[in-house]
């Protein structure tokens, strides 16, 4: 599918989109959002790239595969399970920061893990669909 | 005593890093694993003795009821005796049997995580720990039966092993679960004191069957007995060890065991004698026609481990006597004798008795242990097994008068045929001319012979000493498996009595018909016309039956088809719904209490069913999918009236992707052509509008259901409070319930490792061709 208008739109829509998942799963502790929805927003993003410019241009944005992602995400949730044990607390208390952060807003272990699930999100499916497009 | 069930456990596993290392002359630390236990054991003898017992419990899943419990009395000590001694001599003989064998680590890892299993199954003092050795036991036994796993009936016999062994494991399970749950522990200890609730339950008979499957099935009794001797396919060392000396005595262990729990009725008492008394005699006879050395101590072992049963099913305390002391008699004379076959197998090659004789002469040692524990199998005065067998006549003689004869009776012939198979094992090979094929055969390394020698001297000195052997070892076992004080005193002469008239008529006869008695291939062949009508037989049909009605199954239900896979489960799930809906009863709606209908609503479902006329119709697959995602589509405007927008976002994002996923895959498809019949299409749609009909009926019953709204309440107050957020839904996925969602997208990640190695891996055999 090579279209000038699409692959012109794509260019300035992918960094949109992606703004776009990472607002929403930043507000996802108050408002609709979250990691997972987050992750297919971002993971669209880059489909619709693909589709506009071909799988193989989208993975030299991407520089790594996406299945590189998946161990990164799923460590970070682990990790932000784990780490209220180093406080002495049971494993997966929510710790949080007693002063919000400027434009980010509240962070707390909740954060970290929902940063997890939206790199496995876009790892699966991005791993996913690139494998079948690129299968020949 | 924890560390005693860690060891082994933890060696076994270091051994799969430093395999490499173990196979040099490093191999000379893995004795000293049981040595040292087999010391820790030693230390606590005098204590025990006293009758004071030890107990250590380490908290495991105590929600469960599952706890490293431990406990260390008599009974308990014995075994633990048994298994770390007998364990250091299999462990300084299978070091050099095995030596240079390229699984040498292996072998030994899995042995070192038998003992571990046996001692916990013996320490255990919760009946759930003891079942999950107990399994443990099954399982290293599965590995060290199949060793040579390039030999088919190896692993054939390894597998008949597991399956009865392990399917007896379910059983037993059962019955510990029902036993517990009905006594309202599962601590054996405090299972003691149950002993009156658990024998007047009405259920108490479902539980000591389940509990007879499991001990029958590990301890080979009739009609169980038959994976023993296939058992022996493993290197002798195992055989030694878990088919003779230990493992094969763990369903011993758990009768002794329960006896004061679950023991003292009449069904307890018959039933064991009975299975014993039969699987004693029916053995004995067996190992008389055998011509393997390892089959005639197979069949030897099973008898004996029916003398055990049978003299826990008279369950005086004579009886209790008679088999604590039997336990470790046969241990030691059976272990040597097992050691013995491994020695004279290694150097000559074969182990059939009408080929073997005068081997005396060349393996001088060795015939000094075999004689030894032959003699004391047969009960010669001043061996050790010369008190077991007294003791045995001692317990039927004065068992109920009305049967005193027939039981005592039994108990000699098995005892003959025992003695003659004893000798068979012990005394044949060794006996008559060296034959010239085995004269350049030489003594092997000490460390081999070494072993079965001090168990043997061992068989003979405790039969010196038997005062001081039964009270340090014996008198605190009886008591601790007949629950009260059994006052135990062994001594080498009880004067000239019916006792000592039977036991050396026994003896005599049993050498007459050593004497006597030529086993020959040709004998064993007419045994095995009787092969048909055996249980092994039996078992094997309704294996290879479950095997046809499995294929048969598949066959019909897994064709392949994924329509028909689903069909099969929509229609399943219709059937299951619908049965479930008329159970319910009849449904009111009440329909002034719906909220009105809103004409963008309208519009929405007039757009459904346009998409779902489409999707049917379409003549291209890929309108029927975009169709589809419509469908979807709707979906979400509909969830975003309703105000749920965190499901309208994914649902929408999902279905965007799902498109996409099917595009990518349709494109590689080929054509598409119609081959569904009228007929076909009727159906589909039947099955399709019953399910959609069922789904409604069950969302408008949903509506009239009293509504529970305790657990989103509970959510809606406590998300801001505990965790400081205010979406709820985002909330419970990542704080409430973060254990689901982690392992939700560990989920995720195996479906994505699965289509990328499935489709590289395609593309990897592709390109080599």
């Amino acid at each position: 599918m090579k279209s000038a208008i699409l692959q012109t739109a794509t260019r300035y829509l992918l960094p949109i989109l992606l703004l776009f998942s990472f607002f929403l799963l930043l507000r996802g502790h108050y408002f609709p959002g979250g990691g997972f929805v987050g992750g297919l927003v971002a993971s669209i993003a880059f489909v619709l790239h693909s589709l506009a410019n071909g799988t193989a241009s989208t993975m030299k944005i991407l520089g790594y595969k996406p299945i590189s992602l998946i161990p990164i995400g799923l460590a970070i949730s682990t990790v932000s399970i784990m780490l209220p044990m180093l406080f002495n607390l049971p494993p997966m208390t929510g710790l949080w920061f007693e002063e919000p952060i400027p434009v980010i807003g509240m962070i707390g272990s909740a954060l970290f893990f929902d940063l997890g699930v939206y790199l496995v999100v876009i790892g699966v499916v991005l791993t996913i669909l690139f494998t079948i497009a690129l299968d020949e | 005593m924890l560390f005693t069930v860690l060891a082994g456990l933890i060696t076994s596993s270091l051994l799969i890093p430093f395999g490499k290392l173990i196979k040099t002359k490093w191999s000379i630390l893995l004795p000293f694993i049981p040595v040292v236990l087999f010391l820790f054991y030693v230390m606590h003898v005098p204590s025990i003795a006293e009758g004071t017992n030890f107990v250590q419990r380490v908290n495991w899943v105590p929600s469960l009821g599952v706890n490293l419990d431990f406990r260390l009395d008599g009974l308990s000590l014995l075994f633990a005796l048994l298994i770390t001694g007998v364990g250091t001599a299999i462990f300084f003989y299978g070091r050099t049997y095995l030596k240079g064998h390229i699984y040498f680590d292996r072998f030994f890892g899995y042995l070192l995580l038998f003992m571990s299993a046996m001692l916990g199954v013996v320490l255990a003092d919760n009946i759930l720990t003891l079942f999950i050795f107990w399994e443990l036991t099954s399982i290293s036994s599965f590995f060290l039966i199949g060793f040579n796993n390039d030999d088919k009936s190896s692993r054939d016999s390894a597998l008949t092993a597991l399956s009865i062994t392990g399917l007896g494991g379910f059983f037993l399970l059962a019955g510990l679960i029902l036993a517990g749950n009905i006594a309202g522990t599962f601590v054996i200890s405090e299972l003691f004191m149950k002993h009156e609730v658990l024998t007047i339950h009405p259920l108490y008979p479902l539980i000591i069957g389940l509990l007879f499957i499991g001990a029958f099935t590990k301890s080979a009794q009739f009609p169980f007995h038959f994976w023993l001797p296939g058992a022996m396919k493993a290197p002798t060392p195992v055989s030694a060890y878990l088919h003779s000396a230990t493992m094969v005595k763990a369903g011993i262990y758990l009768l002794a065991r329960f006896t004061p729990i679950l023991g003292g009725t009449d069904l307890w008492s018959i039933s064991l004698m009975v299975v014993g008394g039969f699987t004693m005699i029916f053995a004995a006879v067996h190992a008389l026609f055998r011509i393997d050395l390892k089959g005639i101590l197979a069949y030897s072992t099973i008898s004996a481990l029916g003398v055990l049963t049978f003299l826990l099913g008279l369950g005086t305390p004579a009886a209790i006597i008679a088999a604590s002391v039997f336990i470790l008699v046969h241990a030691l004379y059976k272990a040597t004798l097992f050691m013995v076959t491994g020695i004279i197998d290694h150097e000559t090659h074969t182990r059939d008795i009408s080929v073997l004789s005068g081997l005396r002469k060349v393996l001088p040692p060795v015939f000094v242990a075999a004689l030894l524990a032959a003699l004391s199998s047969a009960g010669l005065p001043l061996t050790f097994g010369f008190i077991g067998k007294d003791l045995i006549y001692e317990a039927t003689l004065h068992f109920n008068e009305n049967w005193t004869i027939w039981l005592t009776l039994l108990a000699v012939l098995t005892n003959v045929g025992l003695v003659a198979a004893g000798f068979m094992a012990g005394i044949k090979p060794f006996a008559g001319k060296l034959p010239s094929a085995f004269s350049n055969i030489h003594l092997p390394y000490p460390s081999l012979w070494i072993p079965p020698l001090v168990l043997a001297i061992f068989g003979l000195a405790f039969g010196l000493v038997p005062g001081i052997i039964g009270n340090y070892f014996n008198h605190q076992t009886a008591n601790a498996i007949a629950g009260i004080e059994t006052d135990m005193h062994l001594k080498i002469w009880h004067g000239f009595n019916l006792v000592l008239i039977l036991s050396m008529a026994t003896l005599l006869a049993g050498t007459l018909l050593y004497v006597v008695n030529k086993p020959s291939s040709s004998k064993l062949q007419m045994l095995a016309r009787f092969d048909g009508l055996s249980p092994q037989a039996i078992f094997r049909r309704l294996a290879r039956g479950l095997k046809d009605f499995a294929l048969f199954f598949t066959r019909r239900f897994h064709n392949g088809y994924l329509r028909a896979y689903h069909l099969k489960i929509i229609l399943f799930a219709e059937l299951l719904l619908a049965y479930k809906l008329w159970l319910s009863g009849p449904i009111s709606i009440d329909f002034d209490s719906l909220t009105p209908l809103s004409w963008y609503e309208v519009v929405i479902v007039a757009i459904l069913i346009g998409a779902l006329y489409i999707i049917v119709s379409a003549k291209s697959r890929l309108a029927s999918v975009v169709s589809t995602s419509v469908i979807g589509y709707c979906m979400c405007l509909m969830f975003v009236f309703y105000s749920a927008p965190d499901l309208a976002m994914t649902q929408f994002t999902i279905d965007t992707l799902t498109t996409v996923l099917f595009v990518l895959v349709l494109y590689k498809l080929p054509g598409f052509i119609n081959f569904t019949s009228k007929t076909v299409l009727m159906r589909d749609a039947l099955v399709a509008l019953g399910f959609g009909a069922i789904l409604s009926l069950i969302a408008l019953r949903v509506l009239f259901e009293p509504n529970t709204t305790e657990i989103s309440n509970f959510y809606g107050e406590n998300a801001y409070l505990l965790a400081k957020g205010k979406n709820v839904v985002n909330v419970i996925l990542v704080d409430f319930r973060v254990a689901d969602t982690l392992f939700e997208t560990v989920v995720l990640s195996i479906a994505a490792l699965g289509v990328y190695s499935l489709i590289r891996l395609r593309l990897k055999s592709s390109e080599k061709e």
